[in-house]
């Protein structure tokens, strides 16, 4: 059924009872053409656009919880592409033009806000590299400007900016066509189109082995609902990437850390942007239920734990309250964390494997929710015609070995 | 005034003390000892708050910490004004002011309340199906109206002037509820003399037996939030909202308890029952009209129905009656209600109808009267429910134990003890056999029967989540937000999930639970924060000199933690005019430079050379005592990490400086290498950044400079050299370093007598025309003479190579760090950005420092950019701008002309060496 006002009203005379399941309950079918590991949104937008754009349906997307269960529905649900090197630019980019207009594609309202991101500079060191990242942007064709701390007041009320704080914002650079989005709809969403298209969705599947021929490429996986064929395979696992990889004898560049956030109790606009500190290590935006979503940093060591170290959410909130004294007497609501997948370069591996017809999209550490569109497109294309889009073309597993790295983390952060 | 639902006697407020108190504007008294929800219900007030979505009339549901309904503004002043309090845990001040919240313009008559009306439309995830067209039109138009419906409270406006206290504490138990398993707990184990706390988030809990142990604290109004790994847990402390007069004390305190063992004694919770319009003010717990009765002497209702499937509701309903409320029916969804509590109910002469249930209520503001299933309409002012009890498993969740599922009983108990953790009491499912029913009331002809009373999420919303398609628990809470308003679930969830399985057609316990997170009741955020704030919220570092830099009008700049004298502007210059003139006068004379910020590292022990030939790009072994040598640190990805000067003491001793910043890190890195990767080495690491201030004396007079204060040093002691001795009669280590291009020195001594010698060196420097510079003219000086600053020009991409400093690399070294990496084939193509000047063609413009640099004047958008600006600046030595930065094969194009770009186009730069000033390095001898 066509989502649309029509269809709401007609539904609500109906009394609600006539809305269809959103997404087919699939059972596994013994062979598939494309076995996707991970019913996050990055392998359902996979999913979706092998569907819809190389009309390749007949795909098992494994799932070993629930749809979206992992980061997709763990995130902090900033949308960005003001990143520093070329390759990222593109591939950022590409997910937002694909966001400004998923919603419609979709037919499900993923609530797409463009309300600007603001990432503060507080020293010399923060504003050089704000300078550079806006020049860099400005010729990538990039929305991303340089304000005065009064013009970032005037977008952010509830900033402090007055000059003898600890560490006084000396401007910032802002996305205004950064923003946000509705987490739990983007996989629901995709889930829904893909379904829609022919893709089955299994949930409560987890994968337990990858099968390869005596040749070396892959021939299928085995689940705890059984074996399932499939020539090409693609993992798109986050924080689990490597486990699974490891089944199939591919020692990956990931690490993972638990990576926490937390919401405040829902309260009437305060905050209409979403506000980015490197230097204090905190970042803010007001959903549209009313809470404050707050970002955390990653536990110093690596854990499969979706729970973090209280100390950690502990110093957010030092930063938080420090940037927005008005907070601080709210309260926090609730609190949790999502395994992220880390690789060296801070970057994402988006491609081929040294296993035939194995493909891996993972690595996106702390900030993929925002490629969820455009790292679908590109793996499904990846997937589709067993060579990378122009756009992850970069980003291969190669790359930590010949050293052509994309280190965002690195570009962004040391100071002198 | 009379508080018209005041019993006669009874309770544990003190009626000698009256309180007044406001809600709304409305002046009532209360008693101390009251909730603000106990005297409004003691004034005859149910209604309290609307709910979220739909903005119905809700009155209180509990008594506690679970309340989804009665949730209200408190404010003492602007600033402190606090949301979204529950009204069932607000203690009575005199003068306590307190509004409701989401809905206009009044509580009673609410233009929110047309969402009510309109339910139908707003089912589970409508907004989900619509508000897509025309595209932008969901940023502009209907997010916005969104917004401003949403929300609950109001967030404070101005600061928060209150402290929040913090405390951490070790015991051997700690208790978390301090009810009588609680308390029970506490006596067993106190006479040991084990360290006990125990906890309440009650303002008073039965410590009185406690009191006499001097080894037990007891936190009132306290609530165990968290539950981390290791017995490691989160007790928020309130300290002063109840009282009319906080005074300066902190409002809150957190404590950060390690436990040896921990008790939890957090109790059950009530659940509502599931039926037509069992929402409306005046239908609550029924545990909770008890609790209003036998605490605060209220009674919530003088005509009550009781709708139960639990016994503890008929004790509730004698007591009531006792007290002299008509308890006008008892209404039973079980065929054949036994035990003593029902045969008591029947001794008092109450209706009790087996076998009943309600299928709808009346009334707008207030219960009026409710319908039952066979038919009947019954008045009533006041509606006990009970679906029977839910343990409190949240902390024991939290701590990841495992629930099982109790069918008889219908509840998830703990499956056990933890190490370290045990539950105990009505926590642990020891709760009397009772009864209870879960789901859906049977037989309702339609109407609202809400699940989830503060997110509006009725029994129909889960169905239709369920048939849509989201079978999961965690995607049915997602869906139609139930469990996710600030009770987090306490009276919904398992409703919730018994609605679920009932669609799902599959036994509750498979259906599985949602996660139980931190935290069990919101925290305030300040309380994280503490003492961090302002000046504390990071420490400041302070260099030696900082206090004569200030009184020399130093402007300053935040590097990492440090405060650091950018320059020292004189008599109305501004930055640019100060800083030339510091370089010039370094230039021409001499400059003092408090360079104490560097981080050094002590170095020691038998293999000090051989660890350094591992960790330093460069080789050590030859170094000779007494001589320095420019050091590089890379990363395992063979990148530039850090630079430094490393200077040779003696054999096994090493004085080595890294960048300001960068010190904790380098220390972090030799440290990893030394405990993980070389345990066979005998080296030992020593932070010395802080016992040495460091004086750089920088120019040609700095010899000139230092030669009257210095007896034992031969000062003739060749450039990168270190001798010990005194200077200025402190003892001293003398670098002869240049960081300026200068004949230089660096004074190290101990920092407590930083000042002393600078004071003596900068007589002598005024003499000689000197002046003190900052980290600006630093910059420039520097930049003159192309000595990179790493984090500046590079940026954790770049090798040493591409710096120029292939010859800092000990290529016959076996190993250091990131050897391996440089030999990658992407670290040895030609075409690597690589290190060189540029200088402008208009000799004036002074590049924007992260230009991209490009080779075309009129870049296409998305063109490739060859490199970029890494640092610029105007250099008054040179009288014209000079700039550094990577450029792909940079080397390769000395005089190409390339384009930088500005806010608005680019400006032509011709690609040059590095090395701007005194190429021969002449000048480093004076």
């Amino acid at each position: 059924m066509r989502h649309s006002l029509f269809s709401i009203v007609r539904n609500a005379i109906g009394g609600n009872r006539g809305w269809p399941a959103q997404w087919r309950e699939a059972a596994p079918k013994p062979e598939y053409d494309i076995v996707i590991v991970g019913a996050g949104g990055h392998g359902l937008a996979t999913a979706y656009y092998l569907a819809r754009e190389h009309g390749i349906s007949n795909i098992a997307v494994l799932e070993k919880g629930w749809l979206g269960g992992g980061n997709t529905g763990r995130n902090t649900t900033i949308i960005r592409s003001n990143y520093l090197w070329e390759e990222s630019q593109k591939l950022y980019e590409h997910a937002l033009k694909l966001w400004e207009t998923l919603s419609q594609e979709l037919n499900y309202n993923v609530m797409y806000s463009p309300r600007g991101v603001m990432m503060l500079a507080h020293t010399v060191h923060d504003v050089q590299s704000a300078q550079r990242h806006i020049h860099a942007n400005r010729l990538g064709g990039i929305d991303n400007e340089w304000i005065t701390p009064e013009q970032a007041k005037a977008f952010c009320p509830l900033l402090n900016i007055e000059a003898n704080i600890r560490y006084p914002i000396l401007g910032a650079a802002l996305q205004r066509r950064g923003g946000v989005a509705r987490h739990d709809a983007v996989a629901w969403g995709y889930a829904r189109g893909a379904s829609a298209l022919g893709v089955d969705i299994i949930q409560n599947c987890e994968v337990t082995g990858i099968d390869r021929a005596p040749s070396g490429e892959v021939t299928g996986v085995q689940t705890t609902r059984g074996a399932i064929r499939a020539r090409r395979i693609g993992v798109v696992a986050a924080g689990h990437t490597s486990v699974l990889m490891a089944m199939a004898g591919v020692r990956m560049p990931l690490e993972s850390y638990p990576l926490q956030a937390l919401v405040s109790e829902p309260v009437k606009p305060i905050m209409s942007c979403v506000v980015m500190s490197n230097t204090v290590h905190a970042y803010m935006s007001q959903s549209d239920k009313g809470e404050l979503v707050i970002g955390a940093g990653t536990d110093a060591y690596t854990s499969y734990s979706q729970t973090g170290a209280l100390h950690i959410s502990a110093h957010t909130l030092d930063a938080i309250c420090e940037l927005f004294p008005a907070v601080r007497r709210m309260r926090m609501l609730r609190n949790w964390g999502g395994i992220v997948d880390v690789t060296p370069d801070r970057s994402p591996i988006i491609g081929k494997t040294p296993v035939p017809g194995l493909y891996v999209n993972c690595g996106w550490g702390t900030g993929g929710f925002k490629a969820t569109p455009g790292s679908g497109h590109v793996f499904a294309h990846t997937l589709a015609t067993g060579a990378p889009h122009k756009f992850n073309a970069p980003f291969t597993l190669d790359r930590f070995r010949s050293g052509r790295l994309i280190d965002e983390a690195a570009a962004a952060a040391v100071a002198h | 005034m009379t508080q018209p639902f005041r019993t006669e006697a009874g309770g544990q407020i003190d009626r000698s003390r009256p309180v007044r108190f406001s809600f709304d504007g409305r002046a009532y008294v209360g008693y101390a000892g009251d909730t603000l929800a106990s005297a409004l219900l003691a004034n005859g007030v149910h209604l309290m708050g609307r709910s979220y979505k739909y903005h119905r009339p809700r009155g209180v549901l509990s008594a506690g910490a679970e309340e989804p309904n009665a949730l209200v503004n408190v404010a003492r002043d602007a600033a402190r004004s606090a949301p979204n309090l529950r009204a069932t845990q607000v203690e009575l001040y005199e003068g306590l002011t307190a509004t409701s919240q989401n809905r206009f313009p009044s509580l009673g008559f609410d233009l929110g309340a047309i969402n009510d009306v309109c339910a139908p439309l707003l089912g589970a995830g409508f907004y989900y199906k619509t508000f897509m067209a025309p595209r932008g039109a969901w940023f502009k138009l209907y997010e916005p109206i969104i917004r401003h419906a949403a929300g609950l409270g109001r967030a404070p406006v101005a600061p928060d002037p209150d402290r929040y206290a913090n405390r951490y504490a070790h015991c051997d138990l700690l208790i978390a509820g301090g009810g009588p398993a609680g308390v029970q707990a506490a006596l067993e184990a106190a006479p040991s003399g084990q360290r006990i706390i125990i906890a309440d988030d009650n303002p008073g809990f039965d410590s009185a037996t406690l009191a006499g142990f001097a080894n037990v604290t007891c936190l009132p109004r306290t609530t165990v939030f968290g539950y981390f790994p290791h017995n490691f847990l989160g007790l928020a402390e309130r300290l002063t909202d109840h009282l009319a007069d906080p005074g300066d004390r902190a409002r809150e305190r957190l404590w950060q308890v390690r436990a040896k063992q921990v008790s939890l004694a957090t109790g059950a919770i009530e659940r509502p029952l599931v039926f037509a319009g069992n929402d409306r003010p005046g239908i609550m717990l029924a545990g909770a009209a008890r609790t209003y009765l036998d605490r605060y002497g209220v009674l919530v209702g003088k005509r009550v129905v009781v709708f139960t499937a639990c016994d503890t509701a008929y004790a509730a309903a004698v007591a009531l009656h006792r007290a002299g409320s008509q308890v006008v029916a008892i209404l039973d969804l079980r065929d054949s209600p036994g035990g003593p509590e029902v045969a008591a109910v029947r001794e008092a002469g109450i209706a009790v109808y087996p076998a009943s249930s309600i299928v709808g209520t009346q009334g707008r503001l207030r219960v009026r009267s409710v319908t039952t299933g066979a038919g009947l309409r019954i008045a009533c002012d006041a509606v006990l429910m009970s679906g029977g009890w839910t343990p409190s498993v949240h902390l024991y969740s939290q701590a990841r134990g495992k629930l099982v599922y109790d069918e008889e009983r219908q509840f998830f108990r703990p499956a056990g003890p933890l190490p370290g953790l045990r539950c105990v009491g009505a926590c642990n499912g020891d709760l009397p056999e009772s009864g209870g029913f879960l789901g859906v009331v049977p037989g309702q002809r339609g109407g609202p029967a809400f699940v989830d009373f503060q997110n509006d999420v009725k029994a129909s919303d889960i169905q239709g989540a369920v048939a849509e398609g989201f079978r999961s628990i965690e995607h049915v809470k997602r869906y139609t937000t139930t469990g996710m308003a600030t009770d987090q679930g306490k009276t919904s969830n398992m409703n919730a999930l018994a609605i679920a399985a009932q669609q799902l057609g599959q036994p509750l316990p498979s259906v599985g639970l949602t996660t139980f997170r931190m935290p069990y009741t919101p925290v305030t955020l300040g309380l994280f924060a503490g003492a961090a704030r302002g000046e504390l919220f990071d420490p400041v570092r302070q260099a030696p000199l900082h206090d004569w830099a200030q009184a020399a009008g130093a402007v300053f700049e935040d590097v990492g933690l440090w405060k650091r004298a950018r320059a020292f502007p004189r008599g109305g210059e501004d930055l640019h005019a100060a800083v030339a003139r510091e370089c010039r006068t370094v230039r021409e004379a001499a400059g003092l430079f408090d360079a104490s910020t560097l981080g050094k590292v002590e170095v020691v022990g038998p293999d000090a050379a051989e660890f350094l030939n591992r960790l330093y790009t460069n080789s050590w072994s030859k170094l000779a005592v007494g001589r320095c040598r420019y050091g590089l640190m890379l990363t395992e990805a063979g990148f530039v990490m850090d630079d430094g000067v490393v200077a040779r003491l003696t054999v096994d001793r090493f004085h080595v400086t890294t960048t300001t910043t960068g010190a904790p890190r380098v220390l972090a890195q030799m440290e990893d290498y030394l405990q993980t990767e070389f345990p066979e080495l005998k080296v030992w690491l020593t932070s010395t950044t802080e016992q040495w201030a460091v004086i750089a004396v920088q120019g040609p007079r700095a010899r000139a400079i230092l030669a009257p204060h210095v007896s034992d040093i031969d000062l003739a002691m060749p450039h990168m050299s270190v001798r010990e001795g005194r200077v200025a009669g402190v003892p001293a280590r003398l670098f002869r370093v240049s960081f300026t291009g200068e004949l230089g020195f660096e004074v190290n001594v101990p920092a407590g007598q930083a000042q002393r010698v600078w004071d003596v060196l900068w007589a002598e420097a005024v003499k000689h025309g000197a002046c003190a510079y900052g980290t600006e003219a630093m910059h420039v000086l520097r930049a003159e003479k192309g000595y990179i600053i790493v984090g500046q020009d590079t940026d954790g991409t770049v090798t040493p190579d591409d710096l120029g400093l292939g010859w800092a690399i000990g290529r016959s070294k076996p190993d250091f760090v990131g050897k391996r990496s440089l030999l990658r084939e992407d670290l040895i193509k030609a075409d690597r950005p690589q290190f060189v000047g540029l200088l402008t063609v208009d000799p004036v413009r002074v590049p924007e420092e992260g230009a991209q640099i490009v080779p075309v004047a009129a870049p296409a958008v998305g063109s490739h950019a060859l490199g970029h600006v890494t640092s610029a600046y105007s250099s008054a030595t040179l009288n014209r701008s000079i700039a550094l930065g990577l450029v792909e094969g940079g080397r390769g194009r000395m005089g190409e002309v390339v384009h930088l770009t500005t806010a608005s186009g680019t400006i032509p730069a011709v690609i040059a060496e590095p090395v701007f000033y005194d190429r021969e390095g002449g000048r480093l001898d004076g």
